[in-house]
């Protein structure tokens, strides 16, 4: 008699480890492990298929409260990790974890390089706009003018914006969520995970013990609805308390408009496969959010393309080699293309 | 008139020129004729570090010395017997490495007065006219126009034709050491494939080369360097840096494993990529990352993931790693670190060779974090020493360095050709799937040698997570106990030193079990420090030559050695390192020898200090 074997189906919980989390009560990065494991448990992704890899900070303490395979590397360097272990098992569902710091600064190299080569994987980018770990100094995502502690008189850098950047570097899948809206967040991480190639969500992140509020604006009740965009395939731009605010494409100018004074076929429609649409999004970022005239702050994916991953590309030119000159004999190798006799005296 | 045979145990010939003028590609096809005919061969390719420095100035000439000889070699000459100079730049820049009464061959287009100018000889004097080279004999042969007239209508532009010079020069040596023209004629039909006119032109010249040492009466002996006692087997010619590649790929056969290589190019470890990038169908894994730092890290993820990781460098990309390979060390995982030694510090001298990073393998991270190292001793020893490096990191789960520098990387010699089968096998195990129901997954358990289970992702059962921060012993948990820190660090020290019982005793390579002096060396030294101990030994000194292969963890008998030696003296191409290690290790009255240059020691000068050594133990 063939014995019925039933798959349990994993819940969010079975994907948490036995270790306590360390994070400081009220840390935005509980929410995203939440969602994580949320996600986890909704697609039942395998436990002994996945990877997390983070570099250094308090976002990549992720792998370790992740009942999966991880890697808690060193400083910036986490994409360096994940192409060797695509290289060798290209099979493996794996996720980098990594902060403003770890993604923009010190691993800022790797970072835009892991998106022009396209290696299959999830990024997170958990964007606090402040060094957590090292005790508050300023993060290249921190505001012109911060005053921390290593810049009592306000920090005099111009900041990234991590979303011009990617796509700078010819980013395969751009998205941003935030930590304080898990429903959106859910989907985001949905989409990124069936993405085919280097999926980067950056997740606006609170750190409520250094930089507390850095990003209320986008989710408090109060101002949230005229600073926050939520872009979907195929839907106007449409934002504000009674969603009666729009935006407009003027040649490359985006413009505020209210949408009970337009024809709503003027409406800029979002299209996420729109490289240059997408590169005007992600300029959306560059106002003062107490202007009147503010462009509002999007969330949502702004750009997915499909593009080749590199382990495919560095795969199938080893299967092509292989095809052409046969699988390498040790022997033959050893001997040489030239090779002479001596014989005995 | 037939010129008169000589005959000559060994012969060494400089070639020099401009590092456009082929002079490697000249020098690498005698060294193929000669190692072809039997002769025993080792060779020193000496470059500049520009690709095409000012044109007949001395800090663009390029030199290729080859020693060859019926009697065993193991170095490539202290002093050349035929210098073969295609400018006067290349004459001032190696003058000084010919022995008194030797010969030089002179292009004499290249000592005009711009060549003269350039290569700064004071006002503009020509050393072949104004009696500076008395003490040589020297013979001008205007290279440049016999070839232009050789290829006059061959409808070749002038700059193709000039290009072909080399082959005048090459066809002349030929003649002189009595060589057959055949195995190079073969060589140009392969590389110029398809360019019929190219060929042709080629050969013309190397024809015309070896009839000019017919025709020009000038020569009136020709010399011959019967073939070398060496031991009867089928033989090929390898340079160093593809004698690793070869290693690495057989270590990734052996073990079953895909070999991964993350990599950024630098001078001199470069064609170790080169090489293992032709050879994507053993599944090589090739990665040229964007930095010395990602490529080390993408070698970890690999060796995570269950591949062979392996990265290479030189000293300033290993300084890069350091912070990578310590996590390595921590992660216990396979890593195989190639550090092709050049100058230093810095950036130091790209393209010359020294052995000054021995400490930074043993010292360079941050913490406690040991690792064993694996030198290798000549160009084809690069093979084995690699092999090894790769079984180390593989049966002990640990980051190991492998040590090659520029001398033996760029060097090259006859090697008898191995059989896969005599290799040993290189055993790996993954640890297996487990259910639910057994006992939990234990990621830093250890065996008898104090190893760890290597679980890789995909394995049903084994999911762990490891990482920089110091673990709980056997479970792999983040632990900041002061108690465990310490029985971790001590664990990691004794896995390492452990290895001694994996590894074979220290043999003595020359001379007898005790005695006067004994000299003790590391790398790529082996060649000179033998021939200048065999020279000893047949004056009746009492001297033996010790040379490491293992470095860290020592050979276990290594100390009972050195208690038998009045002296021991440690010849390196550095300020004293490994004498360092053996006066810590064993309180052994070891003595450094250094030589900072760039340059190999010459044989001469370990005999001088062996000889100055035995008079004080004597006196």
């Amino acid at each position: 008699m063939a014995v019925e074997v039933q798959n349990k189906k994993l819940t969010s919980k079975d994907y948490a480890t036995d270790q306590d989390v360390k994070w400081c009560p009220g840390c935005g990065d509980y929410s995203i492990l939440k969602q994580v494991q949320t996600v986890f448990a909704e697609l039942g992704l395998e436990r002994d298929e996945t990877v997390f890899v983070s570099g250094i900070g308090c976002s990549s303490r992720f792998p370790y409260y992740m009942n999966t395979y991880g890697v808690h590397s060193i400083h910036g360097r986490a994409p360096g990790f994940a192409a060797g272990i695509k290289a060798i098992n290209p099979d493996l569902n794996l996720w980098l974890i990594s902060g403003d710091g770890d993604s923009l600064s010190i691993g800022g190299n790797h970072f835009i390089h892991l998106l022009r080569r396209n290696i299959h994987l999830n990024l997170l980018l958990f964007n606090n706009q402040i060094y957590g770990l090292t005790k508050g100094q300023y993060s290249p995502t921190s505001e012109k003018g911060k005053i921390t502690k290593s810049t009592p008189f306000g920090s005099v850098d111009h900041p990234f914006n991590p979303a011009a950047l990617a796509l700078g570097a010819d980013s395969t899948f751009f998205a941003r969520s935030i930590d304080r809206d898990p429903k959106h967040m859910r989907e985001v991480l949905l989409r990124a995970e069936q993405h085919k190639g280097t999926a980067l969500v950056e997740i606006y992140q609170n750190c409520n013990i250094f930089n507390d509020g850095a990003f209320f604006t986008f989710s408090d009740k109060s101002t949230k609805s005229d600073n926050v965009l939520v872009v979907k395939q195929g839907e106007p731009l449409i934002f504000g308390k009674e969603n009666e605010k729009g935006i407009v494409l003027d040649g490359f100018t985006p413009r505020i408009v209210n949408i009970n004074e337009t024809s709503a076929d003027d409406l800029w429609i979002h299209d996420e496969t729109d490289r240059v649409k997408a590169s005007i999004l992600s300029r959306f970022f560059d106002d003062n959010a107490n202007d009147e005239n503010a462009l509002p702050r999007p969330f949502g994916i702004f750009y997915s393309e499909t593009r080749s991953t590199y382990e495919q590309e560095m795969l199938a030119q080893l299967d092509k080699h292989i095809e052409s000159k046969g699988e390498g004999n040790l022997d033959s190798l050893l001997k040489g293309n030239n090779t002479w006799d001596i014989k005995g005296k | 008139m037939a010129a008169d045979l000589e005959i000559k145990k060994d012969v060494t010939i400089l070639f020099a020129g401009d590092s456009g003028d082929g002079m490697q590609l000249t020098g690498g096809q005698f060294t193929d004729t000669a190692a072809f005919l039997g002769n025993d061969i080792s060779t020193f390719p000496n470059f500049p570090a520009e690709i095409r420095a000012p044109q007949g100035t001395v800090a663009g000439v390029s030199g290729y010395q080859l020693n060859f000889g019926s009697v065993n070699l193991y170095t490539p000459g202290d002093y050349c017997d035929v210098l073969v100079v295609m400018n006067s730049a290349a004459l001032k820049a190696n003058i000084h490495n010919l022995k008194k009464g030797g010969v030089i061959i002179a292009n004499k287009a290249g000592f005009d007065k711009k060549n003269l100018r350039l290569a700064k000889y004071k006002d503009d004097s020509n050393p072949l006219e104004d009696g500076s080279l008395d003490n040589y004999k020297v013979h001008e042969v205007d290279v440049t126009k016999i070839t232009k007239e050789t290829l006059t209508n061959s409808g070749l532009s002038s700059k193709i034709i000039d290009r072909c010079k080399n082959m005048f020069v090459l066809g002349f040596l030929y003649w002189m050491y009595n060589r057959k023209l055949d195995n190079t004629i073969k060589f140009i039909e392969t590389k110029f494939k398809g360019k019929k006119d190219i060929i042709e032109a080629n050969i013309a010249v190397l024809k015309a080369g070896h009839n000019y040492g017919d025709t020009a009466e000038t020569f009136t002996t020709r010399y011959e360097v019967k073939p070398a006692n060496i031991a009867p087997g089928t033989y090929r010619n390898i340079i160093g840096n593809e004698a690793t590649a070869i290693g690495l790929i057989a270590a990734a056969k052996k073990s079953k494993l895909d070999l991964f290589y993350g990599t950024y190019p630098i001078t001199p470890a470069s064609d170790i990529l080169h090489t293992l990038s032709k050879h994507k169908n053993f599944n090589v894994k090739t990665y040229q990352a964007e930095d010395e730092i990602a490529a080390v890290c993408a070698a970890i993820g690999a060796s995570f993931a269950g591949g062979l990781g392996i990265t290479a460098s030189s000293g300033p990309g290993i300084a890069l790693k350091g912070e990578a390979i310590g996590l390595g060390v921590i992660f216990e995982l396979p890593l195989v670190v190639i550090n092709v030694q050049r100058g230093g510090p810095s950036t130091g001298l790209p393209t010359k060779t020294e052995q000054s990073d021995l400490l930074q393998a043993f010292y360079g991270r941050n913490g406690e974090a040991p690792m064993p190292i694996v030198a290798a001793n000549s160009p084809s020893d690069c093979f084995f020493a690699a092999y090894e490096a790769c079984r180390i990191a593989l049966e002990h789960m640990t980051p190991v360095f492998f040590l090659s520098d520029g001398y033996i990387a760029n060097g090259s010699e006859p090697w008898k050709v191995i059989n896969s089968d005599d290799l040993d096998d290189i055993n790996v195990n993954f640890a297996g799937p487990r259910n639910e129901e057994d006992e939990a997954f234990l990621p830093y358990k250890r065996n008898e040698k104090l190893v760890r289970p290597w679980a890789i992702p995909g394995t049903k059962g084994l999911a762990h997570r490891i990482g920089g921060l110091e673990k709980e012993n056997e479970t792999g948990n983040v632990s900041y106990d002061a108690d465990n820190h310490q029985l971790m660090t001590d664990i990691r020290q004794a896995k390492i030193d452990k290895i001694a019982d994996y590894i074979p005793l220290q043999t003595i390579d020359s001379g007898e079990e005790a005695g006067d002096l004994l000299m003790l060396s590391w790398g790529s030294t082996y060649g000179v420090v033998k021939t200048a101990v065999k020279i000893a030994l047949k004056e009746g000194k009492k001297v033996s030559h010790v040379h490491l292969r293992y470095i860290n963890p020592l050979p276990k008998n290594l100390g009972e050695i050195l208690k038998r030696f009045d002296k021991i003296i440690v010849p390196e191409m550095n300020n004293g390192q490994l004498v360092k290690i053996i006066r810590a290790e064993y309180l052994a009255p070891a003595e450094g020898f250094s030589k900072v240059k760039g340059l190999p020691f010459a044989t001469e000068e370990l005999t001088a200090k062996i000889n100055d050594t035995l008079s004080t133990v004597n006196a």
